[in-house]
């Protein structure tokens, strides 16, 4: 078991280093001058060449890159050039708000998901199956910030009940109304996942059910529960690799969902980055959360392997 | 021809004479749902083209006196915007910018990704590590974030949208190539290829990539709805389209303050997004049965 963790663990350091690379270069891909929104307008060449140096632009890429590498693993990840905050106190609170939406968002999707797949393959090609995979292709093929309007058209306009926007007043806190602010985002964050959750779920109890060792569980005189217990056994690796990476996708693809309800998240921040040309933010958010998937992707593995002995030996 | 007087039991021979193209449509035409799909994206498809001919009202030429009016005014079938716009001529040409952004994307990473996932699939070894984990890297970002980021980077635009979606799809494109040339690779057919003197070239050409377009083409059929939404997303997010050009992403941004005055308007775009996607995703489902390509 020890050796399989090092052998991945060995095996995410060069992606993890790309990683970087690819964050780094975001900053300079962007057209025009990382310094333009800082800049005065009527800055001389020396005081634009000073704000260079002052920023480390005026070295070669690759000594840049080892500079900002070698601050972000201390947890620096420079100022934000709008704000002038440092942005890894910036990222760390606003990850804080999307991991909390993305785990509200997954526990409605993955027991919901689950079980819809579970009842399609078992009753496959029947009306169930029919229904389920119905749900689950229109729920995959939703945009969902379009469904985050409509169901603020729904509940917060017509009907009052739910709050549109935000996420409540001051810090989060285990109470009605930040709660209340939590419910439309979470479900339309996890209508794509339960889609997704139940297709892959189907797709494998299907296959499971028509294996061999199951018409002989059967043949032995097992009832139908037991038999259900082997097959969850040999589901459960393949689902919960699935369910990894579709948190990791809600962690890094609510930015769009954040934006329809001003959820003060990830997303929310990536938008105003954008928007203020703030590339260094935009750069230490990205790198935050695509270095979260990445261990997130690791962990998913290893817990794979725990559970799955036949993942081990290959 | 004699066979065909002659009984049930050589009905067989004739069914196997047939193409293996003409029994993949033969099958997709028996799947009413698929070739419905097909039916109303080709609709959506015309009507974007053909748009100019179809004597709609200017999508341009707002009015400030006509804003925000309902679904089934006089003149204005399905209602006007937020500036007083025809929703239904701006909703016809908004399908031309967003099916363009959502289906070139997926063309180009096709073509892009077949020749690398082909490439390091047939070369193996030293190319097949090289291109592979740096796949491996693109993976590690989620889908939606990846083209945030480019898109973020580069700016709004058109040619951006293009770039950076292309960009998201070659990765996932690039993996299923790989996996299905590698696995063609080991047939003992392409070594006797090799044997009788073939060139690599020659090999990929005639004996690869016959077995590889399929899957990576039902693979990249199912990308089409992401690409789509995702397209369509960034717009939302306005950094993909700029106003005022009509794209179904962006109206239902420009629209979002609409939905206390007339949520039904504001609803529009999204559902010929969402009819859109749902489309394309059946009509991939129909086309992977119909070419029996397994996952």
């Amino acid at each position: 078991m020890l050796v399989y963790f090092l052998r991945r663990l060995l095996y995410v350091c060069p992606v993890a280093l790309g990683v970087s690379i690819i964050c780094f270069m975001l900053v300079h891909i962007a057209p025009g001058d990382p310094l333009t929104s800082v800049m005065a307008v009527d800055a001389t060449a020396q005081e634009q060449a000073a704000m260079r140096a002052a920023y480390g632009l005026d070295k070669p890429l690759p000594t840049q890159y080892a500079i900002w590498l070698g601050k972000a693993v201390q947890g620096d990840l420079g100022k934000s050039i709008a704000s002038g905050r440092p942005v890894a106190d910036e990222v760390g609170r606003a990850v804080k708000n999307s991991l909390m939406l993305a785990f509200a968002a997954s526990l409605l999707a993955f027991p919901i998901g689950t079980s819809l797949g579970f009842l399609a393959g078992y009753f496959r090609d029947s009306w169930v199956d029919r229904l389920v995979m119905s749900i689950a292709i229109a729920g995959v093929s939703l945009p969902n910030y379009w469904l985050g309007i409509v169901l603020v058209i729904i509940f917060s306009v017509t009907l009052g009940w739910l709050p549109a926007m935000g996420a409540g007043a001051g810090d989060w806190a285990w109470d009605l109304t930040h709660l209340s602010h939590l419910v439309l985002p979470a479900v339309t964050l996890a209508v794509v996942p339960i889609g997704i959750v139940a297709r892959t779920m189907r797709a494998l109890v299907g296959e499971i059910y028509s294996m061999d060792f199951v018409q002989a569980l059967y043949a032995k005189g097992l009832e139908p529960l037991d038999v259900l217990r082997h097959v969850i056994r040999n589901v459960a690796p393949t689902g919960l690799s699935v369910m990894g990476i579709q948190l990791g996708y809600l962690l890094g693809g609510s930015i769009l969902i954040e934006t329809v309800f001003n959820w003060p998240g990830t997303g929310f921040l990536l938008s105003s980055a954008i928007f203020q040309r703030d590339l260094p933010l935009l750069q230490g958010t990205i790198l935050v959360l695509a270095l979260f998937f990445v261990v997130l992707n690791l962990a998913v593995d290893v817990a794979q392997a725990a559970i799955d002995p036949r993942i081990k030996r290959s | 021809m004699a066979n065909i007087s002659l009984g049930a039991e050589v009905v067989m021979p004739v069914e196997q004479r047939r193409g293996y193209w003409s029994s993949v449509v033969r099958r997709f035409l028996r799947n009413p749902v698929a070739v419905g799909c097909a039916v109303v994206l080709l609709a959506l498809i015309l009507a974007a083209i053909f748009a100019p001919y179809l004597d709609l009202a200017d999508p341009y030429k707002g009015s400030m006196i006509k804003r925000l009016r309902p679904l089934g005014t006089d003149g204005f079938p399905l209602g006007t915007d937020e500036q007083g716009r025809d929703m239904l001529a701006r909703l016809i040409y908004g399908g031309r910018l967003t099916l363009y952004i959502g289906l070139v994307p997926v063309v180009l990473a096709f073509f892009i990704g077949t020749a690398l996932g082909v490439t390091a699939g047939y070369a193996g070894g030293f190319v097949n590590t090289l291109i592979m984990r740096v796949v491996d890297i693109f993976f590690a970002f989620p889908s939606v974030l990846l083209a945030i980021a480019i898109s973020g980077a580069l700016g709004a635009g058109i040619i951006n949208s293009l770039v950076s979606l292309t960009i998201v799809f070659i990765p996932p494109i690039t993996r299923v190539a790989e996996s299905v040339t590698s696995s063609v690779r080991a047939l003992d057919y392409v070594d006797a290829a090799r044997a009788s003197g073939a060139g690599a070239f020659t090999i990929v050409r005639v004996h690869v990539l016959g077995n590889v377009l399929g899957p990576v083409f039902v693979y990249a059929t199912s990308l089409t709805s992401v690409c789509m939404i995702l397209a369509a997303g960034l717009s939302f997010l306005g950094i993909g389209v700029k106003p005022p050009e009509p794209e179904w992403g962006l109206m239902l941004n420009t629209l979002r303050t609409a939905i206390y005055i007339n949520p039904m308007i504001a609803a529009l775009p999204g559902i010929m997004i969402f009819i859109t996607s749902l489309c394309l995703n059946l009509l991939s489902d129909g086309l992977r049965s119909a070419m029996n390509v397994k996952d």
